[in-house]
């Protein structure tokens, strides 16, 4: 079935063929290659030209959310400077297009430089989590994914309640291949690991996960996945400390795989 | 007046985090906090998602009350006028100390040596009760769970239900061993529980001279002081005393009596979950013949207008104490509100605590970092409070005031790596190399202080053999650097 997806075909409803700046962010860049490297796959396989323009680094959230807000400032120039051309910058986490989203426009406000704020204006309405970009950019839900597992869905605070990306992950994942979507119980609890906070309030930090852990176990998945891999740092570490059996995995590798078939 | 104003900040209070390790280990209190704040959460999203212009009512909500602290001097005149006019006193108290020494001294003037109490933020913040205590009066909460929280010499934790913490079993025990009119074979049954408080308040109603409330909503053009409440036990000491005092925070007041119609639509079900609360008391100075003879309010500033005069910190103004963002909160749930070492705990707590008192102590510097910033909060908030982004805001205000040296340092030279991606690669090199030494099967189990409050309960994952950034150069070989070309460091965007 997934042959069907031919590169350069751009089967992505009427969309044109776009150019697209991926976004990976740091943490995936840095600890989580292969998201990355699904994002990638999963775009061209729709039809698109992927670039990762090497002059982008982190979004500053870490700092800006601790309040380090002076330190996030040159990381927010690096951000637009980096993604300033794209018609389109793709990120497979909604915090870090929530963080541009919501935070660059008071930041470049505060800095006072009319050339910064102009950029953040011009680029933010362009920053899309993959998910949504998907269904409302370019409009496909069926990206002719296979993959034969018991899943259940994670929705993250950030892509719930910043991005708004609301049913889009679900509209995805019911058309993979195989898949078997388990609802999971209190899905919209927060898993915990809100940046600094889980170094900060560890306790409450671990006590939240737990929670959200027992949640994914109830639901008998053998794989949790979410839009965040911050978020799946923080379940997925938890879940492999109790050797738990369950994977913790990005979204992105779902939509991606297409088990072996080209 | 803009002082930051004074609040009890409870003696040894160490700050959240540690505070919070003991509540989370609680196994009695997670399931008091986890029992209670799901059933209410699902009551009010059921009562909310009833009326299909609940999100009209928010913002109108919002948009009345920044109206109001935009224009605040403008209303508290107008509502002092129209008291004064109605035949109430009005005093300005600038902080607790000063509302506390009004309050005692027209209740001394009256001769009470015992007042009874309605329910009241207020009197918590300024520490009204302990106030009296020192000058021999002693003050009689009469909220049901007020009463709990008095009678087991122990302190609020829910801004609504003072004693959330406390399950039947707890509260039977308590009544049993220090109401001393309480009868001999009073079970742990609710009802059973109610109807011995209500008969141990009664005679202290009938008796007392002087009571003392707080109140939701001071309605300016009307003089008129509202308070919402469920027992009624608010209605019996707003009308049968012979003096009414009402400690009141300046931020309550509303222009207009019809502005009444958005709050009591928005109140109840965000805080009981009710479409309306049982017992609406509302009262315009004094009435010959009908309830208190004297009645005094007590305008209340207490750190609020140097918090108005925050631009994003303001917006903490609006909360009308409902306490729904207590009851989504994550935290809050595995914590409950002493940990907040603050009559008002919670997210809401979290900003209006530090704003209120000034960023001075450990706990107050704390509370702004007690959150993981998931946004239910924001969401539930009836005046559409954007408490997440204050949270954010404050988290700024007590890096300038705090010196972590530790943490400055750390996160000074992480951005030093983040912001150039050459100093990311070199970075990322290095891990890829550390995880030979740490990392066994994809999995770090041990980190060293301070990723080790990570590895405590948590695996880390292993750095990559080759980074995202590292296999994208390796695989294509002209890639573009960037719209601006992509200069190292700072990307050197706008300038």
């Amino acid at each position: 079935m997934a042959g069907q997806y031919r590169a350069g075909v751009g089967l992505s409803g009427n969309v044109p063929i776009m150019r697209i700046g991926l976004f990976v962010t740091c943490l995936t860049d840095t600890l989580y290659p292969e998201t990355g490297k699904a994002v990638v796959a999963l775009l061209e396989r729709l039809g698109h030209h992927v670039d990762f323009p090497s002059a982008q680094s982190c979004c500053g959230q870490m700092h800006f959310n601790t309040g380090y807000r002076r330190e996030a400032v040159p990381m927010a120039r690096g951000f637009v400077g980096a993604f300033r051309d794209y018609e389109a910058i793709v990120t497979p986490s909604a915090s870090c297009a929530a963080m541009v989203h919501e935070y660059y426009p008071a930041l470049a406000e505060a800095d006072g430089d009319p050339g910064f704020a102009r950029g953040v204006e011009e680029i933010t309405p362009r920053v899309r989590d993959l998910a949504t970009f998907l269904t409302d950019v370019l409009g496909v839900t069926d990206v002719g994914a296979y993959f034969p597992h018991r899943v259940t869905y994670h929705p993250t605070c950030h892509s719930l309640r910043m991005m708004h990306v609301g049913d889009a992950p679900y509209r995805l994942l019911k058309e993979v291949r195989g898949l078997e979507l388990a609802d999971l119980p209190d899905a919209t609890t927060c898993c915990g690991f809100g940046g600094t906070f889980a170094l900060k309030n560890p306790d409450v930090s671990a006590a939240m996960c737990a929670d959200k852990v027992a949640a994914i176990r109830q639901t008998g998945a053998e794989v949790v996945v979410a839009g965040d891999n911050s978020c799946l740092m923080q379940i997925g570490g938890t879940l492999s400390r109790l050797r738990a059996g369950v994977r913790a995995m990005h979204l992105a590798e779902i939509l991606a795989s297409t088990g072996g078939a080209a | 007046m803009t002082e930051p104003g004074t609040m009890p900040t409870y003696i040894g209070m160490p700050s959240f985090p540690g505070a919070a390790r003991t509540a989370v280990a609680d196994s009695q209190l997670r399931r008091n906090l986890t029992h209670a704040t799901t059933a209410i959460r699902v009551k009010r999203q059921r009562v909310v998602s009833e009326l299909d212009d609940w999100e009209e009512l928010r913002q109108a909500g919002k948009a009345i009350k920044d109206h109001t602290l935009a224009n605040l001097e403008t209303y508290l005149l107008r509502l002092e006028e129209s008291v004064t006019r109605a035949g109430g006193h009005v005093h300005w108290a600038r902080d607790a100390a000063e509302a506390n020494a009004i309050v005692t001294a027209i209740a001394a003037s009256k001769h009470a040596d015992k007042v009874v109490k309605v329910k009241s933020m207020a009197t918590q913040e300024t520490g009204l009760n302990e106030a009296l205590a020192e000058n021999g009066i002693s003050a009689i909460e009469t909220d049901l769970a007020e009463l709990i929280v008095q009678l087991g010499d122990d302190r609020p934790s829910h801004i609504l239900v003072p004693a959330i913490h406390k399950n039947r079993a707890e509260i039977g025990e308590l009544f049993r061993r220090t109401m001393a009119d309480a009868p001999a074979d009073l079970s742990d049954d609710p009802a059973q529980l109610a109807a011995a408080a209500r008969a141990h308040l009664r005679q202290e109603f009938l008796n007392a001279k002087v009571g003392i409330s707080g109140a939701n909503f001071a309605v300016a053009d009307s003089g008129s002081l509202v308070v919402v409440e469920s027992e009624g036990n608010g209605r019996m000491c707003l009308t049968l005393p012979e003096t009414l005092i009402s400690v009141v925070g300046v931020e309550k007041v509303l222009p207009k009596w019809r502005d009444l119609e958005v709050f009591l639509a928005l109140l109840p079900r965000s805080s009981t979950a009710e479409r309306m609360n049982p017992y609406t008391t509302i009262w315009s100075g004094v009435t010959p013949g009908d309830g208190p003879r004297e009645f005094h309010l007590v305008l209340l500033d207490n750190g609020r207008t140097a918090t108005l005069a925050d631009d994003t910190g303001r917006q903490a103004l609006r909360c009308i104490r409902c306490s729904a963002c207590l009851n989504v909160c994550p935290v809050y749930e595995r914590t409950g509100g002493h940990a907040y070492g603050s009559p008002y705990p919670g997210p809401i707590g979290a900003i209006l605590s530090p704003q209120l008192r000034g960023i001075t102590s450990p706990i107050d510097a704390s509370l702004p970092y007690a959150s993981s910033l998931c946004g239910a909060c924001y969401e539930v908030c009836p005046v559409a409070i954007n408490i997440p982004e204050a949270l954010v805001h404050l988290r700024a205000k007590a890096v300038e005031t705090q010196k972590h040296y530790a943490e400055r340092s750390i996160l000074t030279l992480s951005a030093y790596v983040l912001r150039s991606p050459r100093r990311l690669a070199a970075a990322q090199r290095a891990a890829s190399w550390g995880r030979l030494v740490v990392g066994r099967g994809g999995r770090i189990r041990r980190l060293p202080p301070p990723l080790s409050a990570w590895t405590d309960t948590r695996d880390a994952p292993a750095p990559p053999a080759e980074s995202f950034r590292a296999w994208w150069k390796r695989t294509h070989k002209s890639t573009p650097a960037g719209a601006s070309g992509g200069t190292d460091d700072t990307g050197g965007a706008a300038r």
